[in-house]
């Protein structure tokens, strides 16, 4: 039982990655009718914001302290941040240890205007053309976001820790009446999950319950009536596609700890997401959240012992061998409504 | 000749001339000088030239002819490779059964493939090609190389070693891979002054076989089965109204692609006999697209051009570095000299990646049908302007849909 247990738990940060992105592609999907191979990239860009962050936060300067002395007899020199010297070394401490939390509200505002420049810049351009000319576009795009990330930070991948007060692990166990050191579980991932559902919240409740979710709903279902109705529909959607960058984006932030970021994280990421949004149905929001903790909790169960010694390598192609058999017997996906990209 | 038009065979004979005087074309500069670094006639790099023509040739018959956008190529790549190297393993250095292997093993794998793949179109097919393609390299990477059962030999990447069978391998035979005697990696310097060109045996085999599927596809793209996979490009859906099952057709054209990915393969581990995993990762199939994108898909030569072309750019843009472009803008005073080296620089190098993604990008967005259709627009505008009369409209018609 407590063996299950903890492959589900092992599950959900991975399976949170994928809803989270696969949400923010059926969402660009959904709208514009964009295969946008370029999200991967979004994702790869977040967690870089959050580098970016901690990189400014450690700009430090130099004193040179008379009082001490390094090992070869000459005075210290002692690096100060600026945040700290500017908030005291107490609080300014604590703003650099939470650098990556509080790289969420350095990174929206960055996020939604990439994905703003992104849609007006040049997806724009491509919704009359065919589908097989918007994947090679936005994949020429992740190409040379990547390539641009990879100038700027280097090849090698960047430490981003989380704060102190979440690092470790608890044990989750003793509080649900097992026994001690039977689930054992890194903090930072239960963040993690808890981000990823209030974001998935957030997305769900602003597209339920606002008259903007309502009418990029009506959108959704309907582009050219809404646009007939005198509403600007293009502009909603464009919104709606800055979002989706801000989705994957907060993603990326919050994954850095649990994975340091590399500049070709992203494109790791994107072809599994693109097997979550198919599994769940193209178009299909709660189809791809389900299908996105669904994959990673499939994931986790079968790199236990048992699995890869019963089939070898299982662990490896779990995702694909699903998204294969669904596409095969299930074309519409989970979830996935009548009538939307069936061909 | 050989039941081509005129038009066609000139495009082979050109292309024909072009393969076998490149190492004559390739070397424009002599040894020593300044430019030698931008010389590309050198075996290593000329055979890769022709392997990857083949392979984009081959992903054009697929992509071109019908639109199925196939992201799955390098697996069919990477198991001729595998296939190619078990012979040499088994039987012998001899590259004619390797071939042979390599070019039927990656038939039926992607008859297999196709089979499952074709059941859906459009982005499905791009994505189920893609979780295929995945499936092959991670099998490839981890389970196939377990001690029991060795097929791929893992990270370490499948190779000969000396206690392997090789059952024919006769004694005088050369050790290294070989045709009848005749090494690959034997090469002929000429030196005319101060040049030198290399005459590479194993660029000359690639040479003949690019030629020959050169031929081939021609042949393809003028038949009637060619006919019928352009019909499915520009609507599957009529066709099927009409009665007509497509389904035969796209999975011949996809195993036929899957066989010159085969064929390149196999060349592959021909000139150099090691197999590794990475040849069957997905950004290898997206460097074939990239090939026949930026050359233009669906025409003859295409495919050609661009696989020449990304090889050729790579390797020039590697070697260029600051110093280089130091002497070029050495003219330039000097701060603006410094100004203009920092602005180019993240863009040679290690930053070719991201030269080759703008270009890429810059031709779905504005040329998309590649550097032919840029060809063909660059003639008819010299044209336009030696006859001095602007071509009337013409009256294009769009379908009735």
């Amino acid at each position: 039982m407590d063996a299950i247990l903890l492959q589900i738990l092992n599950g959900l940060d991975k399976g949170s990655a994928y809803a989270l992105i696969a949400l923010g592609l059926t969402l660009i999907f959904g709208t514009l009718g964009v295969v946008n191979f370029a999200h991967g990239a979004l994702f790869m860009i977040g967690a870089f914001c959050a580098v970016t962050l901690q990189k400014l936060m450690n700009l430090s300067y130099v004193t040179i302290d008379e009082s001490q002395t390094d090992f070869l007899g000459n005075p210290l020199k002692v690096e100060t941040p600026y945040i700290e010297a500017w908030f005291g070394p107490e609080f300014g401490a604590t703003i650099i240890d939470w650098s990556v939390p509080l790289a969420i509200l350095f990174a929206i505002p960055i996020m939604l205007l990439v994905g703003y420049v992104m849609e007006r810049g040049l997806i724009k351009h491509f919704y009359k053309r065919p589908h097989a000319d918007q994947i090679l576009v936005t994949f020429g795009l992740a190409i040379v976001l990547q390539e641009i990330v990879k100038y700027f930070f280097g090849a090698n991948p960047i430490q981003t820790p989380p704060p102190d007060a979440l690092s470790g692990s608890i044990d989750l166990g003793t509080m649900i009446g097992f026994d001690p050191n039977a689930i054992i579980y890194p903090i930072w991932r239960l963040v993690y999950f808890g981000f990823a559902v209030a974001i998935i919240g957030a997305v769900f409740s602003f597209l339920q319950f606002t008259t903007f979710g309502m009418v990029v709903r009506a959108g959704m279902a309907d582009r050219e009536t809404v646009g007939l109705l005198g509403i600007n529909i293009d502009r909603r959607f464009t919104i709606m596609f800055g979002i989706a960058a801000a989705v994957a984006g907060l993603a990326g932030v919050m994954y850095g700890p649990l994975n340091p970021p590399n500049y070709h994280m992203g494109m790791d990421f994107l072809v599994l997401s693109f097997v979550v949004v198919v599994v769940g149905g193209m178009g299909s929001l709660p189809g791809a959240v389900l299908a996105g903790f669904l994959l990673g909790i499939l994931e986790s169960f079968a790199s236990t012992t048992w699995a890869t010694t019963t089939i070898p390598g299982i662990n490896q192609i779990i995702i694909y061998l699903v998204a294969i058999i669904v596409l095969l017997t299930r074309p519409r996906g989970l979830m996935g409504r009548k009538g939307v990209m069936e061909e | 000749m050989l039941g081509l038009n005129k038009k066609d065979t000139s495009l082979l004979i050109i292309v024909g001339l072009l393969t076998l005087l490149a190492p004559f074309i390739l070397n424009p500069f002599p040894e020593g000088s300044a430019m030698a670094q931008f010389n590309a006639g050198y075996p290593d790099l000329m055979q890769r030239f022709v392997i990857f023509g083949i392979l984009a040739i081959g992903f054009n018959i697929l992509f071109g002819l019908t639109g199925y956008l196939s992201f799955g190529h390098a697996a069919f790549l990477g198991v001729g490779s595998y296939s190619a190297v078990w012979m040499f393993k088994l039987l012998s250095y001899n590259i004619i059964p390797a071939i042979a292997l390599s070019v039927v093993v990656a038939g039926l794998f992607s008859l297999l493939i196709g089979f499952v793949s074709l059941r859906r179109s459009g982005i499905y097919f791009s994505i189920l090609t893609l979780a295929f393609a995945q499936m092959s390299f991670a099998l490839a990477y981890s389970v196939l190389s377990n001690p029991k059962f060795n097929l791929t030999n893992g990270e370490t990447g499948l190779q000969v070693y000396a206690d392997d069978p090789q059952i024919l391998q006769g004694a005088n035979a050369p050790d290294l891979p070989h045709l009848f005697g005749l090494p690959m990696r034997a090469t002929y310097t000429m030196d005319v002054g101060a040049w030198s060109f290399d005459f590479n045996a194993g660029y000359y085999l690639c040479a003949v076989i690019m030629m020959v599927v050169f031929y081939l596809s021609i042949r393809i793209f003028r038949s009637p089965f060619g006919m019928m996979l352009r019909a499915v490009k520009s609507n599957q859906q009529r066709m099927n109204y009409t009665g007509l099952n497509s389904k035969p057709y796209t999975l011949a054209a996809f195993v036929i692609s899957g066989m010159y990915a085969g064929l390149a393969g196999g060349l592959m581990a021909a000139m150099d006999p090691l197999a590794g995993a990475e040849r069957m990762q997905w950004t290898a199939s997206g460097e074939v697209v990239l090939m026949t994108i930026l050359g233009g898909t669906g025409t003859l030569i295409g495919p050609v051009l661009g696989a020449g072309f990304i090889k050729y750019f790579e390797n020039i843009f590697s070697k260029i570095n600051d110093n280089v472009l130091h002497g070029w803008f050495a003219f330039l005073p000097d701060g603006l000299e410094d100004a203009v080296v920092f602005l180019i620089h993240p863009f040679i190098g290690k930053g070719w990646h991201l030269t080759l993604g703008i270009l890429f990008m810059l031709v779905v967005i504005y040329l998309p049908g590649g550097l032919v259709e840029g060809g063909q627009r660059l003639l008819n505008r010299l044209k336009r302007k030696k006859t001095g009369t602007d071509d009337a409209p013409s009256g294009k018609t769009e379908p009735a849909e």
